[in-house]
């Protein structure tokens, strides 16, 4: 079983509605699920769509083949009818769309009488569009009512009954008028967790213990905000939207520097204004954590579509030398414990660790067993409260063997926690000296970067362990690049290399992922950008280079038939 | 009990005669008088010569960048409301490169404490025009004259509510003292507006100028009627109010959030174990 639904129309008919449901439904009915977005920069109008994948198997990728479409309008039928596969169907309700379509591979639905009559309001038909869709793939309804009621409990039993109602219309109507629906779903299993990679990062960041999130909004980081300020009140979490990043990369060095561990997100563009804030974490050794979601740019670019462009920026944004980390997770599972590290290095090292993701991954939806909590990591390195009094000297700043200071909790103590922007000595007051100068570089850069070099694991294989054909790439394209391997496995030797701890960039002590690459026939560097940065990367850090590149940068994510097609292009070229 | 003693610093690099001297001396006075002690405060500062203030005494401290104290203040007190906070900067800093912090500041109304050091110059910089120099001086940078107008820090804030909006002058140490001492115990975000001499690089607004002009406002000053506040705020010439000018008594931000209702934010444990609730949330 491997099918694939969209539901398309406008900004603001609901389609976002109509596939967290069908996703819900599937998840908790045990089968994989894989969701990926695409919408515009508007609140109405347009033309945007969702997409789900369903599988008794692991799935991590959007296909290009649909199996049903749900067109809300006309528009959608006339951009993804091509993507139908054989014995794929397009739902629509002509009434609606007022035109009628003859084909056996067109459903039309009443999704707008339905609900009127079945729910009794015309708001319902998402609802009618939903039940639909269960009945064309012929499951029962019982999860859907279960969801239907969590999510109008609040609004009265009048719309909880009604909602039920309308979806049993729709599952009903389908069921008898669907001729042609021969999907078969295998048997249900276990409930799966579903979850995005905005919400990852936002559950990881309140498993490390992040107490502090100040941001501006801007997609695709928004996410992450609206996540923790709704666990604000039950974990103990200040969220302050902030009147910029600027300030917002400011208010939470404020908060870390007053003790708790603190984080801000945003993308590019607000990066840009935070890039200051951070040379003030790499010089006053402050702790922060920073998301950072890429979308297509420069400026404004695309503001709600994704792309991989900001790796250059988040390695070298900022004036002055410092150690930081930037880790990039490729999955909402990578994201979860991925962000976890960046709190823990953060501290450890006192320095600012930037989490990149992408429009792809902030909105893709996962599914997965569980998420184990025990594998977190949580270590409070900071002075406080008796240890910090009882100590006969402080400086905040002390040159110590590796580099790490003190970190002192202001007011836990008689002794003073001093910081500066400027040069400093131990105890944090502004010089001019050379000699302080040089001294202070080897601790915060020098004695630091060895030791966190030493916390950076090597990128994931998978696949062939001795590959003829490497995909190697970061963050977001792991699905991808997964399933074309899982795909082109039967015919190459061929594995992926996946890179997540991008910086520092790791060592080939644990993994020699260079002898891999060096190995293969085809190195093939796989990136969402224009210029390949990651390729650059790769050989500016270890001087090898990719032969062969596959680049997308139109703003949309690589679909798995696109993928396999271009990756057997190169080969055929070999 | 502290002494002043305790709050002796490193030795300022000011030049000699600045107004920077006699803020650094009221303000000593002021906690020492409020026995507050060296580690119960933090002083956030910016950059320019008021940012070299907190070095020059004994206290907690982030001499953070330019124009950006007001954030790290507000992160400050919002992980730890038992902590004075303070925002040291100078007009450049705070009124021009600062300027959208102090709007907001003033509308959350965090009780942070503002004192800026205005001399209406940029003084590290060597002399250019600031947000408050006067029209039409002329400067390096400014060889025409200034055209832009001077900012009125005092009616900005009276326009935004602020909640605690003053005037002190340097080359008057008590009174300076005393409006320190108040802006401390108010509660509320507060901006303290010093006028304060810069000997090098402004030859206009000087200490006699200041002294010409200067005036306490009168005892029978209703500083909580803020449409008479706003008349005070928009005195400037001939002469220059000092002391309160407005405040009020809105709530502060940090009481308003739930969360730090009980205990500050940095003395509130964290439990692992309470995060895998979360996890049922997804199925």
């Amino acid at each position: 079983m491997d099918y694939t639904i969209k539901i398309g129309g406008e900004a603001g008919q609901g389609i976002q509605t109509i596939g967290d449901t069908l996703a819900k439904v599937f998840a908790r009915t045990g089968y994989h699920v894989f969701t990926h977005q695409d919408y515009e920069s508007r609140i109405r109008g347009g033309h945007n769509f969702f997409q789900i994948r369903i599988s008794d198997s692991t799935v991590v990728a959007s296909r290009k083949r649909i199996d049903i479409l749900v067109a809300l309008d006309n528009e959608s039928i006339a951009i993804h009818k091509d993507e139908l596969s054989d014995g794929g169907l397009i739902i629509y309700d002509s009434s609606s769309l007022k035109q009628k379509h003859d084909e056996l591979s067109f459903l039309d639905v009443p999704f707008s009488k339905l609900a009127e009559e079945h729910g009794g309001e015309k708001i319902m038909s998402n609802t009618v569009a939903t039940g639909a869709v269960l009945g064309m793939l012929g499951t029962d309804l019982d999860i859907l009512n279960d969801i239907l009621n969590d999510a109008f409990r609040k609004k009265g039993k009048k719309m909880m009954e009604g909602n039920r109602n309308a979806a049993v219309a729709g599952h009903d109507f389908a069921i008898k008028n669907c001729l042609k629906c021969s999907f078969s779903l295998a048997r249900p299993s276990k409930p799966k967790m579903l979850i995005a990679g905005v919400d990852a990062i936002g559950f990881g960041a309140i498993a490390s213990g992040c107490k502090f999130y100040s941001a501006y909004p801007m997609t695709p980081s928004t996410g992450i905000m609206n996540y923790i300020a709704g666990k604000g009140k039950d974990y103990g979490i200040i969220v302050e939207q902030a009147e910029d990043e600027i300030a917002a990369i400011n208010m939470a060095l404020g908060a870390s520097f007053a003790g708790v561990r603190a984080m801000t997100g945003t993308a590019g563009g607000g990066f840009a204004l935070m890039v200051e804030g951070l040379s003030l974490s790499g010089m006053t050794e402050t702790p922060v954590v920073i998301a950072l979601g890429q979308r297509p740019a420069p400026a404004t670019g695309f503001p709600t579509r994704t792309e991989q462009g900001d790796l250059n920026f988040a390695l070298y944004a900022a004036h002055g030398e410092f150690p930081r980390v930037i880790f990039a997770p490729g999955t909402p599972e990578q994201a979860f414990y991925l962000t976890n590290k960046a709190f823990d290095l953060a501290e450890k090292y006192q320095i600012p660790a930037i989490v990149i993701f992408d429009t792809y991954l902030a909105d893709s939806e996962w599914t997965y067993e569980r998420f184990d909590i025990g594998k977190i990591k949580y270590d409070d390195y900071r002075l406080r409260g008796e240890a910090f009094n009882n100590l006969t000297e402080y400086k905040r700043h002390a040159f110590t063997e590796t580099g790490v200071s003190p970190l002192g909790v202001p007011g836990d103590s008689r002794h003073l926690v001093v910081t500066d922007s400027d040069e400093h000595d131990e105890e944090g007051h502004m010089v001019e000296d050379a000699e302080t100068r040089i001294k202070m570089i080897n601790k915060r850069l020098f004695k630091k970067l060895p030791l966190i070099k030493q916390e950076i694991e090597p990128p994931i294989i998978y696949g062939d362990p001795a590959p003829e054909i490497v995909l190697a790439g970061w963050g977001s394209n792991y699905g991808v690049m997964k399933e074309a391997v899982d795909m082109l496995s039967a015919n190459n030797k061929i594995a992926m290399l996946h890179f997540i701890e991008i910086y520092p960039f790791p060592s080939t002590d644990k993994f020699d992922y260079l002898k891999v690459l060096a190995d293969a026939k085809l190195a093939v560097c796989i990136e969402n950008n224009a210029t390949g940065q990651f390729a650059r990367l790769m050989r500016t850090e270890t001087g090898f280079e990719f032969k062969a590149k596959i680049s997308r940068c139109d703003g949309r994510p690589f679909l798995l038939e696109e993928m396999t097609g271009e990756i057997n292009a190169i080969i055929g070229r070999l | 009990m502290p002494s002043l003693e305790d709050y002796k610093g490193q030795t300022p690099a000011w030049c000699p005669g600045c107004g920077n001297f006699a803020i650094l001396k009221s303000f000593k006075e002021a906690m020492v008088e409020l026995e507050i002690e060296p580690h119960q405060f933090t002083i956030v500062s910016g950059i320019g010569q008021a940012g070299k203030f907190p070095h020059y005494l004994k206290c907690n401290t982030f001499n953070g960048l330019h124009g950006r104290t007001l954030p790290v203040a507000t992160g400050i007190r919002l992980a730890n409301h038992e902590m004075t906070v303070i925002a040291v900067a100078g007009d450049g800093d705070c009124y021009g490169e600062g300027g959208n912090h102090l709007i907001h500041s003033m509308r959350r109304n965090i009780n942070v404490k503002l004192f800026v050091h205005n001399n209406q110059i940029y003084g590290l910089t060597k002399g250019q025009a600031s947000p408050t120099s006067m029209e039409g001086m002329t400067t390096k940078n400014q060889p025409f004259g200034i055209f832009s107008e001077q900012l009125n820090p005092m009616a900005l804030a009276v326009a935004l509510d602020c909640s605690f909006v003053a005037r002190g002058f340097a080359g008057d140490i008590t009174h300076l003292k005393a409006l320190i001492k108040e802006a401390i115990i108010h509660k509320g975000f507060c901006l303290v507006d010093i006028l304060q001499p810069c000997v090098t690089f402004n030859k206009i607004n000087t200490y006699d100028w200041y002294r010409q002009r200067v005036y306490h406002i009168e005892p029978a000053y209703n500083p909580e009627d803020k449409t008479e506040a706003f008349k005070k705020a928009l005195e400037w010439g001939d002469k220059i109010p000092i002391g309160i000018i407005y405040k009020n008594h809105r709530p502060i931000f940090e009481e308003r959030i739930p969360v730090i209702k009980d205990n500050p934010l940095v003395k509130q444990a964290f439990d692992k174990s309470k995060a895998a609730d979360i996890l049922q949330e997804f199925y």
